[in-house]
């Protein structure tokens, strides 16, 4: 963008002059996206190695088909983005998903209409994500003490709705589920993508456009500084949960389409998932920096591994686990390099 | 005169079992600079939070504006036009300079923020002091110096009517002070009261108009700064003989052999190649602006930098510093200039905080008894005169002098050959100062050896044998015996350029 123009004060040390020489000589990208692009570069690769080893995979269906088969987990990133751009972390997420969807499909079984099963869904998300946040804020526990509290809370609500697996039947979820939009080119996608992309666009004008966004990157940035500046942090270190709650159970409403039943011990370990697109995403866990979209491009990235997987036939899917694990490490690495050079 | 902005009267404030303030009365009046002076612990930041809204007051008045007010929150005070800045920069780095700002008023249309507006804004703003940096550019990218004008900029973004300055000057070289000093007459000029808190003197002289002096939560004196003497001031504010600070001048003491030389040590990019030899018995002074490699060198002698070139001879034997534990095991103790980051441990009691290095050094097998240990606490308290002198204090709770006192005694109680102290009087009272100064030279007079590092030219000629001195990362000079702060200025500014004192340029008062 800018070369610090410190016009006012002359930069007498040498460490500043040499930072604001090596700024002036970058092509106008602010070093806050390099991470974003980074991500983006390895989708792009890794999208392109199956393109080159494989036919049929550079084709516009297997690209719709990503965002097909990780809508849910889109959308459990948007949330995880908030809590962890303000230095928080939300460990629930999994299970809320499996509490969703067990909730919908019993409240289904039970003859409820599917208006109000998505309404109390959502409201039971929220409201686990506002009791998680406000613990956090009352005692000033931390917060992976407190989401995995829930974590556990969640899975096992699952557990008193029902043991087994309960498919769903309903209509309209049904017609929801299997239901397809075509765009041109012949590629089709579900609702399901729409819902998450909707959801995306709605945390980029949050996170951009409105005070409680920017207070978001303050408290990550700093909690004490944020306070002293007389924002609202309060409501921001609450709300971040009561957003990811919601998402949570947004997610869980297109992970029950996606599998068309509510089971107990759906989405384990699904909360790492949406971590690790976020960190693969260029946030940095210690809060501050970070953008929904690498998140989303860091989802697309575990999903395109998957699908090179799958394309390979031959390899067991744990092969999925271990080069997200190399992934996410190279990503952490390339993170401490770029702020150790500031 | 006109109407005082600020009239607080008879303020009292009382913690439970202290009375921090008794009946200080204190007047700021609109286009003045005023200096609030006084020794750690004096009273100037219960002051400033009495105005600010942050202890509640258990008796006495304030008015502002003529009217009575009482503040319950910094919130209320700053919509009332008081603002403070604080002595660290309390901005969130990883936003834009625009949005720190703005942050928690940022112009809006139909509830979204407008971006546009809002850069507009903070360029107005950032013009009115003159600062003319990119309020697009993300605020960590520029130097402390700068976010602290960054911060004031926010401060005075409410139409303050009073700018609350606390120690802003603390982290800050000369030409940064300079550009704070011709905001700071901007604002002045344009009716903004200032109060400025700060514990250089120089400064005081330089930028006051008039000046308060605490004492022990007492007004002792408000006087105009011309008709206050530096050394009647001091005396305000210490309370006592001055006797302390005359003590320590130069012994003539005879250094011994040379403990620790260095030869073409170096780090790119860091320092240059320098050599340097200190003795066993003497303080070697290095001078230097901040940013001129002053703590470079200390972190390199210390291994907790690792030297590109050169090498050191301890006791005239080649030592391999590997790092840190290396430098400890020959004798070297090097207390950092950042004792809240790297120096102290605030959680812990005084007593764990000066075993800590003892216990290091005597490995995790061989715990330190508990009576040694309470012998070598009382021993330390008493010599630095440590206040409290309660073992069981946590240290965080302790006044900046007398953390950087524990942190001395921690590194004493190794009984170190060579102690290396980075800015030991930074941010601390005079009183305090003054005693360190004179355990350093105590210290020296018993053989051990010291390199001593400060960003006070007074203080380095006053406490040094050698004075080395140090600009743009090299080692420029090496001043034997009885050096003037003249004749170190002179090197530390160079080529004849009045780097040192160009901000001294008088600004035409109202």
């Amino acid at each position: 963008m800018v070369a610090p123009e410190v016009g006012a004060v002359p930069a007498k040390s040498p460490g500043s002059a040499s930072r604001s020489a090596r700024s002036r000589g970058r092509v106008n990208v602010p070093k806050r996206f390099l991470p974003v692009i980074a991500t983006f570069v390895v989708f792009v690769a890794t999208f392109g190695v199956g393109s080159v080893r494989y036919e049929g995979f550079a084709s516009g269906q297997v690209m719709a088909n990503l965002f097909i088969d990780n809508a849910f987990l889109i959308v459990l990133a948007v949330g995880m983005t908030f809590v962890i751009l303000t230095g928080g972390i939300d460990l629930s997420v999994g299970s809320v998903v499996a509490l969703s969807t067990m909730i919908a499909a019993a409240a289904l079984q039970a003859g409820w209409p599917a208006w109000l099963v998505v309404i109390t869904v959502l409201a039971t998300g929220s409201g686990l994500g506002l009791a998680m946040g406000w613990v956090i804020h009352r005692f000033g526990v931390q917060p992976f003490i407190v989401t995995l509290a829930g974590m556990f809370l969640a899975r096992g609500l699952c557990f008193v709705i029902s043991v087994e697996s309960v498919s769903i039947k309903d209509p309209t979820f049904r017609d929801l589920a299997t239901g397809s939009i075509e765009l041109p080119g012949g590629v089709t996608i579900t609702y399901g993508v729409v819902i998450a992309l909707v959801a995306v666009l709605a945390a980029v004008y949050v996170l951009h456009l409105t005070r409680f966004g920017r207070t978001v990157y303050a408290v990550g940035g700093s909690e004490t500084s944020a306070r002293l500046m007389g924002l609202a942090t309060t409501r921001v270190k609450i709300g971040v949960y009561v957003i990811s709650g919601f998402c949570s159970a947004l997610g869980g409403l297109l992970f029950s389409l996606y599998m068309l039943s509510g089971y107990s011990l759906h989405a384990v370990g699904m909360e790492l998932d949406a971590i690790a697109a976020v960190v693969v995403g260029g946030s940095l866990l210690s809060g501050g920096v970070g953008f929904v979209i690498g998140s989303v491009v860091g989802v697309l990235v575990l999903g395109t591994i998957q699908t090179l997987i799958s394309f390979e036939g031959t390899l067991s899917s744990w092969w999925t686990k271990i080069v997200i694990g190399a992934l996410l490490l190279a990503f952490i690495a390339l993170q401490r390099i770029i702020v150790r050079r500031t | 005169m006109t109407v005082p902005v600020v009239d607080m009267r008879g303020i009292s404030v009382e913690f439970p079992g202290v009375k921090a303030l008794q009946e200080v009365d204190f007047r700021l009046f609109p286009g003045e600079v005023h200096a609030l002076m006084g020794e750690n612990g004096a009273g100037k930041s219960t002051l400033i939070k009495a105005l600010t809204g942050v202890h509640p007051l258990a008796a006495g008045e304030i008015r502002y504006a003529g009217e009575p007010v009482a503040f319950t929150a910094p919130a209320q005070a700053q919509a009332a036009g008081i603002s403070t800045v604080y002595q660290e920069v309390n901005l969130c780095a990883n936003l834009t300079v625009a949005e720190n700002i703005l942050l928690g008023r940022e112009p809006r249309k139909f509830g979204r923020i407008d971006g546009r507006r809002m850069r507009a804004r903070a360029a107005e703003l950032l013009a009115r002091i003159g600062l003319h940096i990119d309020p697009g550019s993300v605020l960590e990218s520029h130097p402390i110096a700068v976010q602290q004008l960054v911060a004031i900029a926010r401060a005075v973004a409410v139409d303050a009517r009073v700018l609350v300055l606390d120690e802003p000057t603390s982290s800050l070289d000369a030409d940064e002070v300079a550009e704070l000093f011709r905001i700071i007459r901007v604002l002045r000029d344009e009716g903004v009261a200032v109060l400025f808190v700060t514990h250089f003197l120089e400064q005081v002289y330089e930028i006051s108009d008039r000046i308060t002096v605490l004492r022990n939560g007492r007004l002792v004196a408000e006087h105009p700064t011309a008709a206050l003497s530096r050394i009647d001031l001091v005396s305000a504010m210490l309370g006592r003989e001055m006797g302390l600070l005359e003590e320590i001048e130069r012994r003539s003491g005879t250094p011994g052999q040379a403990f620790l030389v260095a030869e073409g040590v170096g780090r790119k990019g860091s320092v240059a190649p320098f050599d340097l030899e200190i003795r066993s018995g003497e303080v070697v002074g290095l001078a230097g602006l901040l940013g001129s490699g002053r703590t470079e060198v200390a972190r390199l002698l210390f291994g907790a930098d690792k030297a590109d070139s050169g090498r050191i001879l301890v006791n005239g034997k080649p030592l391999r510093l590997t790092g840190p534990r290396a430098a400890i095991e020959a004798g070297v103790a090097f207390s950092s200039e950042d004792r809240k980051a790297e120096g102290i441990v605030a959680d812990l009691s005084v007593r764990d905080n000066l075993i800590l290095a003892m216990q290091a050094a005597r490995g995790w097998a061989r715990p330190v008894p508990r009576k040694l240990a309470d012998e070598l606490v009382a021993k330390y308290i008493e010599l630095l005169d440590i206040r409290p002198a309660d073992p069981d204090r946590a240290v965080g709770n302790l006044s900046g002098g007398n953390q950087q006192k524990v942190l001395l005694a921690r590194w004493l109680v190794t009984q170190p050959k060579l102690l290396i102290l980075d800015e030991p009087t930074r941010g601390i009272d005079v009183g305090a100062k003054a005693q360190i100064q004179k355990v350093v030279a105590d210290l020296a007079a018993e053989g051990m050896a010291v390199l001593f590092i400060s960003a006070e030219l007074e203080e380095v000629v006053r406490v040094s044998d050698r004075v080395v001195v140090m600009r743009d990362r090299q080692k420029v000079a090496e001043l034997d015996g009885d050096v003037g702060v003249d004749d170190v200025m002179a090197l530390i500014a160079g080529g004849g350029d009045h780097g040192v004192d160009h901000g001294v340029e008088k600004a035409v008062a109202s």
